[in-house]
């Protein structure tokens, strides 16, 4: 596996012909190596544009974009986009390539063996959560979530060490989103790779981001932190507002329950629940049932009890 | 060549059969004579006729529309001068280039590659269309080349549509290029002409012309059907 890259954005500014204002403003942020970074705000913000400019799908006017400490502008595109997986909302399958031709698109570019394709493409299946059989299918032949793994698989293919997802989760239904969610979590601390990731939904941002940057319209930065910090602290009336007025409630979902001071159990009981139930789950179940606090149970053993009155000094 | 040699057949009313002597409708016996110095000769020169018209009409057509592809502007002018083409009678088209060209073969192909050329060029600028925004954002964001997009994702998207446009092109050819008649005695078109000319009461010859004419055109168009299952399974799939 190769290693996540540190991505540098320095000033970066950039303005379509014929429309007053930047799309994006003086960016300037930096993305540590292996963490996954959100780009939110509302449509206009320029995170779309921002991600783009990364692999000069779009040309930015002035500042830099750093990769490991190289400037983008000083690889070809061809070679740049080879050596970074992209993921947009539509996947873009290649109608007329089976799922396997598809996912060992850029290795056959990249020169590499039939049998290592072959191999690489078996490992990605499985990665990603499909069949081995699924290889021979055509894109026509998948459900939409299907598509969409079979696009993140395609984009790992070369073993990127970064990743652009320009809202790709965005045309799933909720259900399976919210899977894919989840398994994304899952795969990114498995393949430690650098992750870009632009949404347009506070809710998704919030839960995949270890930083997220909030972008106002004309491109501005206005807050770029943790989720647990950005909740905590909005860095003004925008950012609150668009991180919505139950921000306690969401920093309480960030926090599970192996993360907090547990108290001894008391007399009064209450539901047994798992260590990684969140902060946020444990107190609408014990508004539910009427319960001062929930018993935390891991492997038949009572770890102690969470109290709702304990519940603000989380925050 | 062959078609050359195509002569004209008068049917003989005092030693032909009972059929033919009788004016029957349609008669086998005067198709098994005639199969080897009429409608066998007459058969080949029109699968020629129709051969070269399409070869040749397709060849400028995929250079047009490639050029199109990439130079957007050559489209309208293009686009205007095949739809002017197209408007122009079959018949009229021929005598036109008689003046020029004389009755001869190249007139007959000129005129059919013409047609050929219109039906072709839209249907493969519209073929190389096919790709969505996302497919050639995908296949641009994975850091193809231009001409990779060209050759591996525009090109073998496009064949549904140029395999379309190959049928109706074959098709109208061979019923085009029974006109051809007019201009010299090549193709299935020679014996319908030459009958009717003849003016006489006997069909057969008619008749079994133009079954062929049909015959080849079912055989032509099933086999391009075949075709585009061979080259672009996923489209057959896809309907499925």
């Amino acid at each position: 596996m190769s290693s996540a890259a540190r991505i540098e954005f320095d000033h970066v500014t950039k303005r379509y012909e014929g429309r007053g204002g930047d799309a994006v403003h003086e960016l300037t942020f930096e993305i540590p190596a292996g963490s996954l970074c959100v780009l939110v705000g509302p449509s206009g913000g320029g995170k779309s544009t921002t991600l783009k400019m990364v692999n000069r799908l779009i040309p930015f006017d002035s500042g830099d974009i750093r990769i490991d400490d190289r400037s983008v502008r000083d690889i070809s595109p061809v070679e740049l986009r080879r050596g970074i997986g992209y993921v947009i909302q539509n996947v873009g399958l290649f109608p007329h390539m089976t799922v396997g031709a598809n996912i060992g698109t850029v290795p056959r570019m990249l020169g590499w063996s039939r049998d290592r394709i072959k191999q690489r493409t078996l490992e990605l299946l499985e990665l990603v959560g499909l069949e081995a059989d699924d290889a021979r299918r055509y894109p026509a032949e998948l459900s939409g979530g299907q598509r969409q793994r079979v696009g993140l698989a395609r984009a790992l293919a070369a073993d990127p060490p970064l990743l652009l997802m320009d809202e790709p989760f965005g045309a799933l239904d909720p259900i399976t989103r919210t899977r894919l969610q989840t398994e994304l979590r899952r795969l990114h601390q498995e393949v430690a790779k650098t992750i870009i990731f632009v949404t347009h939904d506070v809710d998704e941002a919030i839960s995949m981001g270890d930083r997220i940057a909030i972008l106002q319209e004309g491109g501005v930065l206005v807050q770029y932190d943790t989720p647990d910090a950005i909740l905590e602290q909005p860095a003004n009336d925008f950012v609150a507002r668009f991180i919505g007025e139950d921000r306690a409630l969401r920093r309480l979902a960030l926090k599970t329950l192996r993360q907090v001071q547990l108290q001894p159990v008391t007399d009064e009981r209450g539901r047994h629940v798992s260590p990684e139930t969140t902060v946020r789950n444990a107190i609408s179940l014990m508004l539910e049932t009427g319960t001062p606090q929930v018993v935390v149970v891991e492997d038949g053993r009572e770890l102690g009890a969470f109290r709702l009155q304990d519940a603000g000094a989380l925050l | 060549m062959s078609w050359i040699v195509g002569g004209t057949v008068i049917p003989n009313f005092g030693t032909g059969s009972k059929c033919v002597t009788g004016n029957h409708v349609f008669c086998w016996d005067w198709v098994r004579q005639h199969w080897g110095d009429t409608l066998g000769p007459a058969l080949v020169e029109h699968i020629e006729l129709t051969a070269i018209a399409v070869g040749i009409g397709f060849a400028l057509a995929f250079a047009l529309a490639l050029v199109t592809h990439r130079y957007g502007f050559v489209e309208q002018p293009v686009g205007a001068i095949s739809a002017l083409l197209y408007t122009i009678p079959s018949i009229a088209l021929f005598q036109v280039l008689v003046p020029f060209t004389g009755l001869s073969y190249t007139t007959i192909e000129i005129a059919l590659v013409a047609y050929t050329l219109v039906i072709l060029y839209p249907n493969i600028v519209n073929g190389l269309r096919s790709p969505t925004p996302d497919v050639l954002e995908a296949a641009r964001g994975m850091g193809l080349t231009q001409r990779q997009i060209l050759l591996r994702v525009e090109l073998p998207l496009a064949v549904p549509a140029i395999v379309s446009g190959l049928r109706i092109a074959v098709v109208s050819t061979i019923s085009i290029a029974t006109i051809a008649a007019l201009i010299g005695p090549y193709g299935l078109g020679s014996p319908i002409y030459v009958a009717l000319r003849e003016a006489t009461p006997f069909k057969t010859e008619i008749y079994s012309a133009g079954v062929l004419a049909v015959g080849l055109a079912l055989a032509c168009d099933a086999g391009l059907r075949l075709l585009r299952r061979v080259l672009a399974p996923w489209s057959a799939r896809r309907l499925a």
